[in-house]
Parts: structure tokens; C-alpha cells; sequence
């Protein structure tokens, strides 16, 4: 047995830990948000004197003032397009086979495991495949093509989980009712389904090509170049991106280097966080909209 | 009611005939094909990823022993006295990735805890996606972040001895990189744990704390054990922070204040010179890359045992 | 508890007058008003057995109600009439579906062609989430019919009783999904009409609804039953008095297995039941 005062004490140490433990949690919370604030603050400020349209328009150059990201910008345009063209057919086609059509059979199982275990793959060992078959093997050099083929696999997984979540989401019901009338699959995939799943896919296919915007480990591996004077006019030729430029002055010991770095920052950011406020706001939408 | 048409049945259409029916079956077939592999690029690309770093491996491993790859604790295949140890390397990536977990777990456990435990769900509506920001910064921002703010403004103030590339700002960038991955992935264990096994305790008598800490917490483990494996896995993996913040040294070292280099800022480093292809300098690439590409995928096959184990409790 | 014969052969609800003659397979066929019969059907989920050799016949042009307990089996089997379990992974079945005489789960024949002639409406309204007309034109426009498609969409919708309701080119063009539970549920038969099928399965087409729209939906079902074979599960036996022609009753045996224990006309079933578990169902006594 236990006295009245005894059982009154417990109650308030359990009252107390109960109290700590919460601010802990929150304080935890709280620091990983703070993180972010200061990492954004530090980049803006470290920055933003250097952001100006001459910086936006010029190429790279040994005169860290006279530096700009204008073949970086267009690096990442034409590489994303590519990757793209690649990435979200074979992504959702991918996905549409397995939830729509993939017999429950060893073959199917290997698939998805095989999915899974890609999506922890490193980037730079993305990289290295990148090198060896496309770079080499397929013998496209370090080009536009060779480094957009090489991202469209790294980012294939992702757009395939969330193609895959997004068909889950419509309901079996849509199915039935077009198989009922006689639609085959294909046609009940084609007509209703997909239509029904585009705005999750979309929100996904956002998430991952922001995802490839941002990567520089498989680049620097198929040798995307460090100082590139020109935009690319095809995808054979040589080029290189904003985070690779990044990395270029942030490598470079000179302050004014980091600068520009900074500013670079900004602008990666600014395209990124767009791109994320994009797919929240067409998650949203699609949310409210859905009435099945 | 129209009793004409209501009374008749549709048929001033036509059917379509048998040659419609096979091109359908035909149509339909070859949607089936080029669906189905689609499905299969996912596995030429890993075969491709073991061809790729096999087929440059036998040359290196050719003139190096295996022992002396594991047990050589130099490694300097680009300097005139050529030694093959990947201890340096390997060590150094486990360092790194142990001290970006010490960052990662508490912080990343203590914001699923509040997230799926305390918070109402309007906080939550606003942490989860600022959370999701933070999983979306590019590594290479990471980097930067370390070498020009933790180093100068956290690290060197207080350790005077650390140097400008140190393992421990890489440790921390990477810890906060991978933060949001064990909250999120912990918080959705968490939030599968059934509201029955909540409401026992509460009836017992258990207050919030002792809830989730003895109820929840040990219920969503495999989960939560799944988030922080890939989230070490990402972290060996992880290549920009290393390369930029903790240098370019092999250095077999335990002090997370010097200067070392990560398997992934070792490859960096050789394809950002000139080391022709065909030498044994190029073919280290591939022996490190199969080294990472082994330790990451064994990481991510416990992880997904531990997350089916899960599902199979509670889904 | 004893009740007396006069309690259990009268059902607490109206019967109607009409009923066929016929309730055997062979008969049936005899005279040539057989649209599907079913012979010795039984089916798997698995290794579950969800049906056990049933063997019924369902007329032409009259409404075919299959009732019993919820488990029974109702679904599964006015599901196997138009091979719409072939997407359950798992499922198989033995015994044979015939419709016109042929055996429609038979190799050469294609089940996406059985659905194009054997429709069918679900337990919930499952309108696409497009405009009503695109509900209706859907089965048309995917099976590569050849007329004025307007013209279809307004017969199918004719048909339906929900015409009148939708004809405005603004509220036919609106989403289906503005539409109330019954008119969707009535558009759900415009759309399955519109492929012109000779059967219409209509799996509890009630139960999401209110009285007025079930009533709305019970009397569009007399009305078709002019032209069209329709067979309907229902969990409710007033409806199933309301408005089969012909009434069947399954139950689960031990193993929870479905069988048909009792097939006849309507009125025969609910006044005059063979089966001492039939009496006890429709009495209220079970299930």
C-alpha cells in the first residue's frame, strides 16, 4: 500500500516528467525549424548584394564580380527537359503496370523489391552508371543527353512510388463501373483512371524533377563541366548546372567566390521552393476537388 | 416520360464487328508490352548499376589483394607511393554518418513525437511541410551551410583547434539533411500505432508522456528502427556536404575536428581531375563505389524487412 | 417459438400478382425464354469457397431477385454472370454460365465483350467524376459504336427516367458528381443502357438510397423489364417481392459456403416456401 501523500508526490513527479518530456519534444521541433530559418538567413544575406540581372545573364568567369549562372541556368533547363521526356512516361508507365496490370507473380515481386532498393541507391553511384553506360558505352561524352538519361534514372523510383500512390487513391469503384460497360483495362486505365490520379501524379512528377534540380554528385561523375562559357544548342553537347556551378565557387577560397555562391543559392532556392509550393498548392486543390 | 423511347430499346446503333474485337485484343495486348517494360527499366538499371561497377572492379582488384584493400590503412592511389587501404575512407564515412545519426535521431524522433502525439492539427498542417522544405534543400546548399556557417559561426568558436574542413560541420549538415526523413518516416509509424493500444493505457490511468513513450514508442519500433537505417544510409551515401565541408584528406582518425574524406568525396575528387580511363587511379572509382553501393543496399534491404515486419502488425 | 401455419405462409408485405411459370433449366430452354442459365456453379476466393453448385435459370425479360443473409454469396454469384470477379486475383470458378448457350467463361469467348451485353449497376452510385454526358457516352465511345452520339446519351438517359432532370445543355455538360445519390444512381443505369446490353445486373442498386429514390429506382425497373433481362440482389426481401418475377434464396451452408436453397416465382417463394429455412428467413426468423 501506498500513503496518500506518497501517491500525491508520485503523481506530481509523473506530472513534472510528463512536462519536460513535452518540451523536449517541442524544443526538438522547434530547433529543425529554427535550422532552417538560419540557413535561409545566411544565404540571403551572404547573397543578396551580388543578386542582380548581370548575375543572372553572364557566364562564369575568372573575375568573381564579372561572374554570372547564365550557362548554368540554361543547363539545368535543357537538362530537366530531357529528363523529364524520359523519367515521366517510363515512370508512370511503370507504376500503372504494377497497380493496374502486374500479375501477382515473382516476376511483379522482383520489380517492386528491385524499386525499393533503387530509391536508396547514392546518387553517385547513379553516377557511376551514368559513366560507364552513358558516357561511355552508349559513347554520348558528357553531354546534355547523357547527363539528363543518367537523372531520369535516379528519379525514375520516385515518380514511380508516387504515380503508384496516386492510382491507389482512386477508388475500385471507377474501375468496375468502366469495366462493366466493357471497357478493357488499358481503356479503363486510359479514360478514367488516370485522369482521376493526373493531379497526385503531377504533384509527384514536381516533387521528383525538383528533387534532380538539385543534384550534383551523378553530374560532376559523367563530367559535367566546372567552367562552361556557353549555353548548350543540342543535347550532345557539353553543358553544366546551377548546383554544379555552386559547387564550383564554393570550392574556391576566395570570399568573393562564396559570395556568388551565395547568390547562386538564392536563385536554386527560389526555383525550388516554387516548385514545392507548386505541387503543396496542386495537392490542395486536388484534395478539395475529389468528391468520390 | 417519353413512352416511345421508353418502350423501345436502343437500337438504331452498330455494333462494332469481330475485327474491331481483335484489333482491341491486339491493341490491348501491346499496351500490356511496352507497360511491362517500362516496369522492367527498373531492373536493367540495377543490373546495369552492377555490370558498371563490375566490370572495372576485376582490373583493380587484379593488383590489389582484397586484404590489402580492407586492412592497408593508407590510402594514396594518386600519389607516386601508391597504397590501396580504403580504411581511411570507410572509416571516415562511418564517422561522419554515426555523428550526423547523433544529430538526426533525437532531433528528427523528439518532432515525430510531437507531431503525432501533442501537436493539434492545425501546428501540424504547418510543421509537416516546412519539415518537407528542409528534406528538399539541395545537398550542395548543405555544403555550403556547413563550410560557411556551422564551421566559422558554431564549430571553431567552440573547438579552437578544429580546422576549416572538419568531419564534425559535415556530420551536423548531414544530421539536419536527414532529419526530416526520420521524422516523417517515424511519424507515420507512429500514427499506424491503432488508437485502441493509446486508449488502454489512458485508461489505465497513463498520462500523455507515459503514453507515448511506453506505448507508442515501442509499439512503432521496427518503424522507427526502418527510419533512422535510411537515414544512415542516405548519409554514407551522401556526397556534396563531405566533399565540400569535411576536405579531401584520407585521414584514419577518430577526431571529428580534423579533415577527412568521405568513399563519395573520394570519387568526386577522381573524377574531378584528369586520371585516364584504364588506370588502376580510375578502376579505385569503381572499387569504392561497389563498396558504398554494398554497405547502402544491405542498409536499405534490413530497412525494408523491419518496415514489412511492421505493416504486417498493424496494416 | 411456436407460431401457426396461418403466420408463416403470409408475408408482412404485398406480393406482386404477376409470376412465370417456369423454374427449371431445361424447361426453360424448352420454350426458349432462357437468357443465362447456370449449371452446377460453384466458386473460390482462394482457398475460400464462396459458392457451392448452384444451378438456376434466369428468364428473359423478367426480373430475377436474389436474396438471402449478408455473406451469402449474393454478390459473388450475380457477379460471376458477367465475369466481373476475373479481376479479383485469386478468384476461380467451375461449372458453366451459359448465356444464349454459350459458356461465357468458355476460352474463345472474350469477357470484355460479355460485359459489353451482360451491364451492370453497383451497390453504390459510382458515377465517373466527368460530366453527366460523359458518364452516358462512355460504353459507346470506348466500344466504337457508330450513330449520333448526343442521340444516344439521350435515349440511354430517356430510358433512365433522368432525362427530364438533365436535359438543360448546362446541367448535362455539369459533373455527374452535382447529381443526387438516386439520379446518380439512375445516370449508373443510363450509362450501363447506353451500350445497348441484353442484361442488366444490378448488385443492391438500393441500398445507398433513400425510400423515394429506391421507389423512383424500383419502378424504372419494371419499366425495363419490358425490354431487358435484369437480375438484381437485394438484401431487402420487400423489394425482392416488390419486384421480381422469379425469387431466389441463398444461404451459407456449414462451411460458409453459398447455396441456392430455394428458386421459384416470387410469390411462390415468400407464400409457399419448400424450404423450412426459407420460411424462417423471410418470416425474419434468421439472417
Amino acid at each position: 500500500m501506498i500513503g496518500a501523500a506518497a501517491l500525491r508526490r508520485r503523481m506530481a513527479v509523473r506530472r513534472g516528467t510528463g512536462a519536460v518530456f513535452l518540451a523536449l519534444c517541442f524544443a526538438g521541433t522547434c530547433i529543425a525549424i529554427a535550422v532552417l530559418a538560419v540557413l535561409l538567413v545566411t544565404v540571403t544575406r551572404d547573397g543578396i548584394d551580388r543578386l542582380s540581372w548581370g548575375f543572372i545573364n553572364s557566364f562564369p568567369s575568372r573575375h568573381p564580380e564579372q561572374a554570372g549562372i547564365k550557362a548554368a541556368l540554361f543547363g539545368t533547363l535543357w537538362m530537366m527537359g530531357f529528363t523529364a521526356l524520359f523519367a515521366v512516361p517510363l515512370g508512370i508507365g511503370a507504376a500503372i503496370y504494377l497497380e493496374e496490370f502486374a500479375p501477382h507473380n515473382w516476376l511483379s515481386r522482383v520489380i517492386e523489391t528491385n524499386i525499393n532498393n533503387l530509391a536508396g541507391v547514392p546518387s553517385i553511384v547513379y553516377g557511376i552508371l551514368g559513366l560507364a553506360v552513358f558516357v561511355r558505352a552508349m559513347d554520348l561524352g558528357r553531354s546534355v543527353l547523357a547527363g539528363s538519361l543518367t537523372m531520369a534514372l535516379l528519379i525514375l523510383p520516385i515518380i514511380i512510388v508516387a504515380s503508384r500512390e496516386g492510382l491507389r487513391a482512386v477508388p475500385p469503384s471507377i474501375r468496375e463501373a468502366a469495366i462493366a460497360v466493357g471497357a478493357t483495362r488499358w481503356q479503363t486505365v486510359r479514360f478514367q483512371v488516370l485522369p482521376a490520379a493526373l493531379p497526385a501524379i503531377m504533384t509527384g512528377v514536381i516533387l521528383a524533377l525538383s528533387r534532380a534540380i538539385g543534384e550534383t554528385a551523378p553530374l560532376i561523375m559523367i563530367g559535367a563541366l566546372l567552367f562552361v562559357p556557353f549555353t548548350p544548342g543540342s543535347p550532345l553537347d557539353r553543358f553544366t548546372v546551377l548546383p554544379i556551378q555552386i559547387f564550383n565557387w564554393v570550392s574556391r577560397p576566395q570570399p568573393e567566390f562564396a559570395e556568388n555562391a551565395a547568390a547562386g543559392i538564392i536563385v536554386l532556392l527560389v526555383v525550388l521552393l516554387s516548385m514545392n509550393a507548386l505541387a503543396v498548392f496542386l495537392r490542395n486543390w486536388f484534395e478539395r476537388s475529389r468528391r468520390w | 416520360m417519353h413512352q416511345d423511347v421508353a418502350l423501345g430499346r436502343l437500337s438504331r446503333v452498330r455494333r462494332p464487328g469481330p475485327l474491331q474485337a481483335r484489333l482491341r485484343r491486339g491493341r490491348e495486348a501491346v499496351v500490356y508490352g511496352v507497360l511491362l517494360l517500362c516496369a522492367l527499366v527498373s531492373v536493367f538499371t540495377t543490373l546495369a548499376i552492377v555490370a558498371a561497377l563490375l566490370e572495372e572492379i576485376w582490373a583493380f582488384f587484379d593488383e590489389v589483394s582484397l586484404i590489402e584493400f580492407f586492412t592497408d590503412t593508407q590510402w594514396t592511389p594518386l600519389f607516386r607511393d601508391q597504397h590501396f587501404g580504403v580504411l581511411p575512407l570507410l572509416s571516415a564515412t562511418l564517422l561522419m554518418s554515426l555523428g550526423a545519426m547523433l544529430v538526426a535521431l533525437p532531433l528528427g524522433l523528439a518532432a515525430a513525437i510531437f507531431l503525432s502525439e501533442y501537436a493539434p492539427a492545425g501546428l501540424r498542417a504547418v510543421v509537416k511541410p516546412v519539415l518537407e522544405v528542409l528534406a528538399g534543400i539541395p545537398t550542395v546548399v548543405y555544403g555550403y551551410f556547413a563550410l560557411q556557417f556551422i564551421t566559422p559561426e558554431i564549430v571553431r568558436p567552440l573547438f579552437t583547434e578544429a580546422g576549416p574542413f572538419n568531419a564534425a560541420s559535415a556530420s551536423i549538415a548531414m544530421g539536419i539533411m536527414t532529419l526530416p526523413l526520420v521524422s516523417s518516416l517515424s511519424e507515420d509509424a507512429m500514427r499506424a500505432v491503432p488508437q485502441t493500444l493509446r486508449e488502454g493505457a489512458y485508461g489505465l490511468g497513463a498520462n500523455r508522456f507515459e503514453v507515448a513513450l511506453r506505448v507508442v514508442v515501442p509499439a512503432a519500433l521496427s518503424g522507427i528502427m526502418a527510419a533512422a537505417i535510411l537515414a544512415a544510409s542516405r548519409a554514407i551515401g551522401e556526397t556534396m556536404i563531405v566533399t565540400i565541408a569535411a576536405g579531401n584528406m584520407p585521414n584514419l582518425s577518430w577526431n571529428p575536428l580534423e579533415g577527412m574524406q568521405a568513399m563519395t568525396a573520394y570519387i568526386v575528387q577522381v573524377s574531378l581531375g584528369d586520371t585516364p580511363r584504364g588506370t588502376i587511379e580510375y578502376s579505385t572509382i569503381f572499387a569504392v563505389g561497389m563498396l558504398l553501393f554494398l554497405l547502402t543496399l544491405l542498409l536499405n534491404i534490413a530497412a525494408q524487412w523491419l518496415l514489412h515486419r511492421f505493416r504486417e502488425v498493424y496494416e | 417459438m411456436v407460431k401457426s401455419d396461418q403466420q408463416l405462409t403470409a408475408p408482412p408485405f404485398p406480393l406482386p400478382v404477376l409470376s412465370p411459370t417456369i423454374n427449371s433449366v431445361e424447361s426453360a430452354q424448352a420454350d426458349g425464354d432462357l437468357a443465362i442459365a447456370l449449371r452446377s456453379l460453384s466458386a473460390w476466393y482462394g482457398s475460400f469457397q464462396a459458392l457451392r453448385d448452384v444451378t438456376m435459370a434466369v428468364l428473359r425479360q423478367r426480373i430475377t431477385a436474389i436474396i438471402g443473409p449478408s455473406g451469402c454469396g449474393k454478390s459473388t454469384l450475380i457477379r460471376c454472370l458477367n465475369r466481373m470477379n476475373d479481376l479479383i486475383p485469386g478468384f476461380r470458378l467451375t461449372g458453366q454460365v451459359l448465356f444464349d448457350g454459350q459458356d461465357i467463361y468458355s476460352k474463345r469467348v472474350d469477357p470484355v465483350d460479355v460485359r459489353r451485353r451482360i451491364g451492370m449497376v453497383f451497390q453504390k452510385p459510382n458515377p465517373f467524376p466527368k460530366s453527366i454526358y460523359e458518364n452516358a457516352a462512355f460504353g459507346p465511345r470506348i466500344n466504337g459504336y457508330v450513330g449520333n452520339l448526343d442521340e444516344i446519351v439521350e435515349r440511354a438517359l430517356l430510358l433512365a427516367a433522368l432525362w427530364d432532370e438533365v436535359k438543360d445543355k448546362d446541367k448535362l455538360h455539369k459533373s455527374a458528381l452535382t447529381l443526387s445519390g438516386g439520379q446518380q444512381q439512375r445516370l449508373c443505369i443510363a450509362r450501363a443502357l447506353a451500350v445497348e446490353p441484353e442484361v442488366i445486373l444490378m448488385d443492391e442498386p438500393c441500398s445507398a438510397l433513400d425510400p423515394v429514390a429506391t421507389l423512383k429506382i424500383e419502378d424504372l425497373m419494371r419499366e425495363l423489364a419490358q425490354n431487358y433481362t435484369i437480375v438484381i440482389v437485394t438484401h431487402n426481401m420487400q423489394q425482392a417481392a416488390r419486384v421480381a418475377d422469379s425469387t431466389a434464396v441463398l444461404m451459407m451452408n456449414e462451411d460458409r459456403a453459398g447455396e441456392l436453397i430455394e428458386y421459384g416465382p416470387t410469390r411462390e417463394v415468400f407464400t409457399n416456401p419448400k424450404e423450412k429455412r426459407t420460411e424462417d428467413y423471410i418470416t425474419g426468423r434468421f439472417g
